[in-house]
């Protein structure tokens, strides 16, 4: 059984498990899926200023700490006692295109050449830990949602407004992935 | 009235607005904790915070991405249905509301500038926390700076186009 949950899990049923978890927040508490709303809960119970938008009453959000939370340790677990012994999988042609563009680990779930402490303060690793988590946090609260509060919220309730916010997310990630991300990693 | 606007407040996005009625002890909050944890588990066994599956997504090479996108709005439209035909209550018996998203031009200039940072990191926030938990560390810059991006819209939120 452990040898089971220690492979890589397939994508059905990985899909199944955060498809569930749509009714399981609604059912338990009346909660809709989301994650980047945090980082709004963060700012305003941390720091606030003058922003009207981070004036509310972020402890009624609370429960979205928990759930974060929850994934910092899943996260946890599952590196250190589920972990899989091999390798990670990577399509071949997205390793002979990386590699071209210079990535030489390919054994974690983040190459270790482009994120780490020692390439934090190299430029290349300034675009992508620095520039490229401000762009997130900038454009998922400009967007109002993430992948999870509208690809996946969203679409599952049939919202059009998740729809363009979705699109514009898979053209926002083609257009990164073609032409940015090659030449940051060539910085 | 206050209270009127402060829910109003944080409606503008649309997502976490959750008006209870039934009061909590805070220890309630653990089931979130429990849902969080099947979450990140599930993040890290099927390499969905792996930097190189989103690259692989956004360069057509593997269905992976698709497979666990397309299979979790399917289930979960599925269960919304299912919950809407037969009238399915909270445990605390309390009717399931689904917020409505308005449309705003902030979908799509905002889904752009996330979309291009997504294939940046390789994380959307969920990732960002799994990666943590899992022990890249380093990955606590690109959350802060991610706080920073969130501060920073705040700040700029009037003069922007909506």
């Amino acid at each position: 059984m452990l040898e089971l949950i220690q492979q890589p899990w397939p994508w059905y049923v990985a899909g199944i498990f955060i498809g569930l978890t749509v009714p399981t927040l609604l059912i338990v508490g009346n909660k809709s899926f989301g994650i980047s709303s945090n980082l709004r809960h963060i700012c305003a119970a941390c720091i606030p200023g003058n922003v009207k938008f981070f004036q509310y009453d972020w402890k009624k959000e609370i429960w979205n700490w928990f759930f974060a939370a929850g994934i910092v340790l899943g996260g946890f677990i599952a590196m250190n006692f589920l972990a899989n012994p091999d390798a990670i999988e990577v399509a071949d042609a997205t390793k002979a295109n990386l590699r071209e563009a210079g990535v030489t680990d390919f054994t974690n779930l983040l190459p270790s050449d482009v994120f780490s402490w020692d390439s934090l303060l190299s430029l290349r690793g300034f675009f992508f830990m620095i520039v490229g988590g401000f762009l997130v946090g900038f454009g998922t609260r400009y967007a109002g949602g993430c992948t999870s509060g509208h690809a996946i919220m969203g679409l599952s309730t049939l919202q059009w407004p998740s729809l363009v916010a979705t699109i514009c997310f898979m053209i926002g990630g083609f257009v990164s992935a073609w032409f940015i991300v090659p030449f940051l990693l060539g910085l | 009235m206050k209270n009127a606007e402060n829910t109003d407040m944080r409606h503008t996005d649309a997502v976490c607005v959750n008006e209870e009625q039934v009061k909590h002890p805070w220890w309630d909050n653990l089931k979130y904790l429990v849902v969080g944890i099947v979450f990140g588990i599930t993040f890290v066994k099927a390499e969905i915070v792996s930097w190189f599956r989103i690259q692989e997504m956004f360069q057509l090479t593997s269905f992976h991405m698709y497979g666990v996108i397309g299979t979790a709005v399917v289930v979960g439209a599925i269960s919304i249905q299912i919950i809407k035909r037969f009238n399915i209550k909270t445990i605390y018996g309390e009717e399931i509301v689904i917020n409505e998203k308005k449309f705003n031009k902030g979908q799509i200039y905002g889904g752009l500038m996330f979309g291009i940072g997504w294939a940046i990191t390789g994380a959307c926030p969920g990732p960002l926390f799994a990666h943590i938990g899992a022990g890249f560390t380093v990955i606590a810059v690109t959350f802060l700076s991610a706080v920073a991006g969130t501060w920073v819209y705040g700040y700029l939120r009037d003069k922007l186009p909506h």
